[in-house]
């Protein structure tokens, strides 16, 4: 087994142990922080491709409103119907947009991604029957049929959220260093001799904005979950902002970084809210601009550096 | 004179209640309550919205540790603690207004929470509040969904909901001018926009069945340039034209009409307007209909309570107290009320249940006005409201308000466990004005 895979397992039954022991702020903190890193974990599939979607709130929103929409008709709040449903339609989604989308390049891409996340987003702002802009909520969690108290359950969810975010980081980890993965690379570099090569540049790309909008929409029904509530927000381009901001935080270079990106992200805002409840959004700016300044290749360059540069 | 007495006779009862906390006081003199106060202090509903509240809760939280606040709030502290406040921004997405509720009540031990100016934020906080059972008072947000969604144990709401800012509006526009034949409306695209609509529209419709609806103008938020729309409301011919708009849009929009002369065609109505109303002084035209949600501001009533906070908050800001000062104080003089009403009856702190207990349909004297918790199973406020015209008085330079018509709470508010739009549709049923 690889250290990358080593170290996801560690992180694993670190969270379940945090499950446990953590104090319940910190329990709703971390799970949103796995939802969000599943979000970004996608963007770096097409990060490595070079590309970058402005509009990923779009999956994000849809996973949420999948699940909620799904789960007030049935009135429930499983968890795992609610994964199904909110997954399944973000899904759904990501391969009949992927058609279209995997046409483009570059600052096409990024705009058009980002015109259909405003899409859903005016669309669910006029929806009096979503409740528009001030959403609805989402059901008190429960797992297949037990309803545990209100707290026990927040931390049901973690162990939940951590093994499907970390389960979904090794699977990726694999699909990186397959050739389907590695090709990513080789058309950010040169489209053209990839074509020549015999690979479907394509089709390649389709698959990689597929996987994404798949995992966008699973950390959108993490999040909808751990916070209860769903608004047309989630699809905002100042959502999407967000996750770009932390993928570029976090760095490309390994699968673990969404996670420590997310993280860091996570825990500068909430002290930053508390310390500098006026000016927080400037501590974030500037822990942001640091970061790009000191480690161009973002959080995760630290580690790679220590151990010197080796492929992912 | 009726109120008069009664005020009077309220405040030898509030005299009682201080006495009894008084007696407990020396027990619990270092005892703190630790009071969260989540407002927008950051983004574009702070500058009309937030900072004026958390203005608000600054000056009362002074007042009340230092006992400066008029009878009947002249006991220090609440429920016999001194207040320490902690202040939270309200900006972000939702999920960051919910996990900052929890860091708040979870974290940083707050032992209750006052605040959210978004409906938005009050629906997404309202069940976790339950789950933590934590004190949690609205003071802004307007949707009536929070507690005719569900029945509620730990929330409170001390301002009235959005619904009377419309049906005060309609019935303001249908004393005033008898012979209104149509009317049209500008409001922002999201829940707040479209809600007034809703309320002022279905009003109108009871009031004066049949009347004609010209044209509803859907600008998105923070649009800021509205030259389509006034042409509409221009070409629609409108005898009234309604608007929920705040902050840089309601100041544009105001603006932008003046130049084409929309106001002298037809009469806005600006639910809304009093939080502009100083900084546009001149550059809002006379005659122009504006509310404050309620009867604050230069609406409220004069009190001795009233000129304490009017006074005080202009000497410390410089600026005058708007209707969000107002709804601010009230969530926290309701506060006060409930913990110092259940502080007497138990003869020590409260428990936060028992705080909860003493608030259900308490009531209590606001600083514009009194406030009931009536409806929503005792857990949501009704006021009397107001509405005013505007005239800027150009010998002292001062934005007024005239022909102030006050409407009681029964006559703007659903009665207790009726839902806010059927009761407008069923042509307001039960209205006592």
């Amino acid at each position: 087994m690889d250290r990358t895979i080593l170290g996801l397992l560690a992180i694993l039954a670190a969270f379940l142990a945090g499950s446990l022991l953590l104090p319940s702020w910190a329990v709703s903190l971390a799970t949103v922080a796995l939802a969000k890193a599943l979000v970004i974990l996608g963007l770096l599939v097409l990060l490595r491709a070079g590309l970058v979607p402005f509009g990923q709130a779009l999956f994000f929103a849809l996973g949420a409103y999948g699940a909620g929409m799904a789960l007030r008709e049935a009135g429930s709040g499983d968890v795992v119907a609610g994964l199904f449903a909110g997954t399944a339609a973000a899904a759904s989604a990501a391969v009949l947009l992927g058609f279209l989308m995997a046409r483009y390049r570059e600052i096409f891409f990024a705009m058009l991604s980002l015109a259909f996340s405003m899409l859903l987003y005016g669309l669910l702002v006029k929806n009096a029957a979503l409740g528009g802009t001030d959403g609805f909520n989402v059901p008190a969690p429960t797992f297949l049929g037990w309803a545990p108290s209100p707290a026990t359950a927040r931390r049901v969810l973690l162990a939940v959220a951590a093994a499907l975010a970390i389960g979904c980081h090794a699977a990726i980890h694999v699909y990186l260093r397959s050739t389907m993965g590695r090709l990513a690379t080789a058309i950010r570099d040169n489209e053209i001799r990839v074509e020549y090569l015999g690979a479907s540049v394509q089709r390649a790309i389709h698959v990689k904005f597929a996987i994404a909008g798949t995992l966008a929409g699973m950390g959108g029904v993490l999040t909808a979950f751990s916070a209860g509530h769903i608004d047309p927000g989630m699809s905002y381009w100042t959502a999407s902002g967000e996750f770009v901001f932390v993928t570029v935080m976090g760095g490309a270079g390994s699968v673990l970084a969404p996670i420590a990106g997310s993280f860091l992200f996570e825990i500068v805002r909430t002290y930053a809210v508390e310390y500098a409840p006026q000016a927080w959004q400037a501590v974030v700016g500037a822990v942001l601009l640091v970061i790009i300044l000191v480690l161009p290749g973002g959080l995760w360059s630290l580690f790679q550096r220590r151990r010197g540069t080796q492929p992912p | 004179m009726i109120r008069k007495s009664h005020s009077r006779g309220r405040g030898v009862l509030a005299a009682a209640a201080v006495a009894a906390v008084a007696a407990v006081a020396p027990a619990s003199a270092q005892e703190t309550m630790r009071l969260g106060v989540v407002t927008f202090v950051t983004g574009a509903a702070a500058g009309p919205f937030g900072i004026p509240a958390r203005n608000a809760a600054e000056l009362l939280i002074e007042a009340i540790n230092a006992g400066k606040v008029p009878e009947p709030y002249a006991a220090k502290g609440i429920g016999g603690a001194a207040v320490e406040m902690i202040l939270v921004d309200e900006a972000g997405t939702t999920t960051q207004v919910v996990q900052e509720y929890r860091n708040l009540v979870e974290r940083r031990n707050a032992d209750a929470v006052v605040g959210y100016i978004s409906s938005g934020s009050c629906l997404a906080v309202t069940p976790v509040a339950e789950e933590l059972k934590k004190l949690t008072v609205f003071f802004d947000c307007g949707t009536p969904r929070v507690f005719e969604e569900a029945a509620r144990s730990y929330v409170f709401r001390t301002a009235s909901h959005a619904t009377m800012d419309g049906v005060g509006a309609a019935r303001y526009v249908v004393e005033k001018l008898p012979d209104v034949k149509s009317y049209g409306g500008i409001n922002q695209n999201y829940a707040w926009g479209q809600d007034s609509w809703r309320d002022f529209n279905l009003a109108m419709q009871a009031l004066k069945p049949g009347i004609k609806v010209t044209t509803e103008q859907f600008p998105k938020l923070f649009q800021g340039q509205f030259s389509a729309e006034i042409s509409a409301l221009l070409l629609s011919g409108s005898d009234v034209v309604h608007s929920s708009f705040w902050n840089g849009d309601l100041e544009s929009f105001v603006v932008q009409q003046s130049a084409r002369a929309l106001h002298t065609k037809s009469r806005l109505v600006l639910t809304a307007g009093e939080t502009a109303m100083f900084r546009l002084g001149a550059k809002m035209p006379d005659g122009v209909v504006i509310g404050a949600r309620g009867p604050f501001g230069v609406l409220a009533r004069k009190t001795p309570l009233n000129d304490w906070f009017r006074q005080a908050y202009h000497d410390r800001f410089n600026v005058p107290a708007t209707y969000p000062s107002y709804h601010m104080a009230h969530a926290i003089l309701g506060l006060k009320a409930a913990a110092d009403k259940a502080a007497a009856a138990a003869g020590k702190r409260p428990t936060t249940e028992q705080i909860a207990k003493a608030f259900e349909y308490l009531e209590f004297e606001g600083v514009g006005t009194k406030v009931r918790m009536a409806i929503g199973k005792g857990h949501q406020a009704i006021t009397e409201t107001a509405y005013g015209t505007y005239k800027f008085d150009k010998s002292t330079g001062e934005p007024t308000l005239v022909d102030i018509t006050h409407y009681p709470a029964e006559c703007v508010n659903p009665p207790d466990g009726v839902d806010s739009v059927e009761w407008i549709k069923s042509g307001m049923k039960g209205a006592k004005c």
